[in-house]
């Protein structure tokens, strides 16, 4: 079970603010836990987001990227009311889209 | 200045932190929406590396690439990082972190209708130079700051 | 802006009982322009007159080096043509700090301070009071009342607009709960680059607009912004500061558009890192700045591409307060007259309002805060980049409690400062040590982690963008001899670092004593309080003779005028 991608879109001077926060771990593979075990790599490889079935923005990430992701960006035409959805996929296969309305 | 001092020196900049990817074989096949996976170049230990493997060589320095990013970062695990491109025609977006064990920590491709300027944030294992790296109708841009991790504390 | 000569104080020499005559003279300045505003900052909870001894040493290097604020003694006399032996003198330098305070008596105090802003406010209507932070913490009383003896005494005091850092120490919730319930409707407390650590929304207002005089003017405020790196994110773990220009620039432009005529940046960012944003953002009139304590006599004037901008700092410790009245002709600043005044608590008499106030604040407490724990024999302070007698007196106290050869105590820049002769009472104790994470701790440390840990401090200090400085002064040292090299780079100004004549070894590990951790393992871990260390050492020394500092050698700073 994946946590709710939150998403904030807002239209503004004819495009779409975008920002988007991920819930995801983000192990990069080298940490141990308490009993000294190494935690597996587990991350978003990932992530695509499309507007009116248009893809607006895909992004390849590293292990580097932050626990529970951070995402802003900016594209032209959307408008009030319609709706944006997010895509992401880790590399253990796991795959997570949440849809969110244009405010 | 103290033994959490040590700790939080290790969790915040150790580099034992961030790994080496995963073995590739743990690696899903890519979804309909996911671009072209450049493991090569994720896999990288270095900035060199990772510019030839993103095929960018030695890309120009450019101004009209505007990073937005701290000076200090306030929290190595969670280090801010802006990219706003004005070269035209930009088709992607990357960031690179020199000093990390993997130096590409994103790239981001920008389809036509969607501004060239992208939010992240990021990883550091210790202070070093951030790249933004540009690539713009076959040719590549870069842009760098120098991002300090402080193990902090003292100050005021 | 226009050019005004900054104005030295008509300060005639002052001794003895002939004060009050000179008192009308000092604090007589006549109202100039029609905007004004009077500014205090770092008081560091010190409600009643304290002495504050001003640093000896306070190094610029690069770009920095024999400017204000990096002039100390003699050289920022010359600088600010401030004559010697005077009462002036006195406020803003070290020299002869004890035979002077034994003339000019302690400074700052609420009381006092009230009366001072009452009288100008008086002479200026419509005057804005301005409190640029670190008020909430320096205290006994604050750190034991959550703040609330300050909260009480600023709404009392006038304070219109504030900012902040160490105030965050009381954690986010405290301070959520004094803003939104004490300063509602009274005080606006304002920060444009404290964000949410999720999507980046303000947590307070970047800016608010006055009226005064009928000439609309901005004030914008920045919080300390390297708070979470200097003091433990764990009390604000959901907010993000930094400096950002950029939401600045957007700030004063939104200011202006909105019809602003004047703009003034109410910061906390420290005096070197205003004078390189002054270069950077366009359209800030003035800068009333704090964080690095340094009482400047005079604005620097700073030019950028959109015109001039003046940069202040205000000292601390409830020593100053600054006097800006702008003159706004058609539309923008047209003049100025810049004062740091300083408030010399035998030239002003207590206002009785204010009075009651801190009594009654005092009054469960005054047994505890009165408790004589030793007595001193020599001058103690703090301030100075490298070192000060009360913090060689908190080393030794924690080498010899924790038996450890080496102690390490944070450059903080705050405390104040007691004569030879007086009792170390429980309140002096807590001036130095009053913080929300009080640990003490013993470390086994390597030889390399303890090269690691001055080389990032220093840098803290010493690097040549102020951008990449964090402000507060050296971690103090105490046991283990080093060189420092503040001209050089990040990981070569540490040198020579030796412990009873022998080379450190990199990996050989040595016992550290240390306090105010900032990560959160060490508040799990507590700890022992500095000040029950501390107290219990000086009950049991009862006389503490004049202390030998343990300074590190210095390399390439020969003829630094901020070096006396």
């Amino acid at each position: 079970m994946t946590d709710p991608t939150r998403i904030r879109a807002t239209a503004k001077d004819g495009g779409v603010n975008v920002k988007v926060l991920m819930a995801h771990a983000m192990e990069t593979g080298q940490r141990k836990d308490d009993a000294g075990k190494p935690i597996p790599a587990h991350y978003i490889q990932h992530v695509g987001v499309t507007w009116q079935g248009k893809v607006v923005l895909s992004a390849t990430w590293g292990t580097a990227i932050s626990k529970n992701p951070f995402l802003e960006f900016n594209f032209k035409g959307g408008k009030k009311g319609e709706t944006i959805q997010v895509t992401w996929t880790d590399n253990k296969g796991e795959k997570r889209t949440d849809e969110a309305t244009i405010n | 200045m103290d033994q959490t001092r040590r700790n939080v020196l290790k969790a915040g900049g150790g580099a034992s932190l961030f790994a080496l990817l995963a073995a590739a074989g743990m690696l899903q096949p890519g979804t309909a929406l996911a671009a072209d996976r450049n493991q090569k170049a994720f896999e990288a230990k270095n900035l060199k590396d990772a510019l030839d493997a993103l095929g960018a060589g030695s890309p120009i320095n450019s101004n009209d690439i505007v990073m937005t990013a701290p000076e200090i970062a306030e929290n190595g695990a969670v280090v801010p990082i802006g990219a706003v491109s004005k070269v035209p025609g930009t088709e992607s977006i990357a960031i690179l972190i020199a000093k990390n064990p993997t130096a590409l920590a994103a790239s981001f491709d920008i389809p036509a209708g969607t501004e060239p300027a992208v939010s992240t944030r990021v990883k550091m294992a210790e202070t070093s130079e951030v790249h933004v790296l540009v690539k713009a109708q076959g040719k590549y841009y870069m842009t760098k700051k120098e991002i300090k991790v402080t193990i902090g504390g003292c100050g005021g | 802006m226009g050019m005004a000569a900054a104005c030295g104080l008509p300060l005639a020499q002052l001794s003895g009982r002939a004060q009050a005559q000179g008192a009308a003279r000092i604090y007589d300045l006549p109202r100039f322009g029609n905007l004004h505003f009077l500014h205090f900052t770092d008081c560091h909870a010190q409600l009643l007159p304290i002495l504050f001894r001003e640093p000896n040493v306070n190094l610029g290097v690069a770009d920095m080096a024999g400017r204000p604020p990096h002039l100390v003694g003699d050289a920022l006399l010359r600088h600010f043509g401030i004559k010697p032996g005077t009462a002036e003198a006195y406020a803003f330098t070290f020299l002869d700090f004890e035979q002077a305070a034994r003339t000019y008596g302690k400074v700052g105090g609420f009381a006092h301070l009230a009366t001072l802003v009452k009288q100008l406010k008086a002479s200026r209507p419509g005057a804005l009071l301005l409190d640029g932070g670190d008020t909430w913490q320096g205290s006994a009383t604050a750190l034991w009342t959550k703040g609330q003896d300050m909260v009480d005494a600023c709404k009392l005091l006038g304070v219109d607009i504030m900012t902040g850092h160490w105030d965050f120490t009381l954690g986010a919730e405290r301070v959520k709960q004094i803003v939104d319930n004490d300063f509602k409707g009274r005080i606006d407390f304002i920060a444009q680059n404290i964000k949410t650590a999720d999507f980046g929304d303000p947590v307070f207002p970047p800016y608010v607009i006055k009226s005064m005089n009928g000439v609309p003017v901005a004030i914008v405020g920045q919080a300390f912004p390297y708070m979470p790196i200097a003091n433990p994110r764990y009390f604000v773990p959901d907010w993000n500061f930094g400096i950002q220009e950029q939401t600045m620039q957007r700030a004063v432009d939104e200011a202006r558009a909105k019809g602003a005529q004047a703009v003034v940046l109410l910061s906390h960012n420290g005096m070197d890192v205003d004078l390189k944003l002054a270069t950077r953002v366009r359209g800030i009139d003035a800068i009333l700045g704090g964080h690095t304590h340094d009482g400047m006599p005079a604005p620097v004037i700073v030019n950028n591409a959109g015109g001039k901008t003046l940069v202040t700092n205000a000292g601390s410790n409830g020593k100053f307060l600054g006097v800006l009245d702008l003159e706004v002709k058609g539309g923008k600043v047209a003049d100025f007259r810049y004062h740091l005044l300083p408030v010399f608590a035998n030239l002003l008499a207590a206002d009785t309002e204010m009075e009651a106030l801190i009594r009654n604040a005092r009054a469960p407490y005054e047994a505890k805060l009165g408790e004589q724990l030793a007595l001193t024999e020599g001058l103690l302070y703090r301030r100075g980049n490298f070192n000060g007698t009360f913090d060689q007196l908190i080393l030794e106290g924690l080498m010899a409690e924790k038996d450890a050869p080496i102690a390490f105590s944070p450059g903080f820049r705050w405390g104040t400062s007691l004569l030879p002769g007086e009792p170390i009472l429980m309140e002096h104790l807590m001036d130095q040590t009053a913080i929300t994470y009080p640990y003490t701790t013993v470390t086994e440390m390597s030889g390399e982690m303890i090269k690691i840990i001055l080389e990032d401090v220093g840098d803290n200090l010493f690097n040549p963008d102020p951008y990449y400085q964090q402000g507060g002064d050296m971690v103090r040292v105490g046991g283990l001899r080093y060189s420092c090299d503040p001209n050089a780079k990040m990981g070569a100004r540490i040198s020579a670092m030796s412990l009873r004549g022998k080379l450190l070894e990199a990996a050989k590990t040595y016992k550290v004593a240390g306090w105010a951790p900032v990560s959160e393992a060490a508040k799990t871990a507590g700890g022992e309080p500095i000040w029950d260390l501390m107290a219990r050492y000086l009950r049991g020394r009862k006389v503490i003779k004049p202390l030998q500092l343990e300074l590190p050698r210095l390399k390439g700073m020969e003829g630094n005028a901020g070096m006396a």
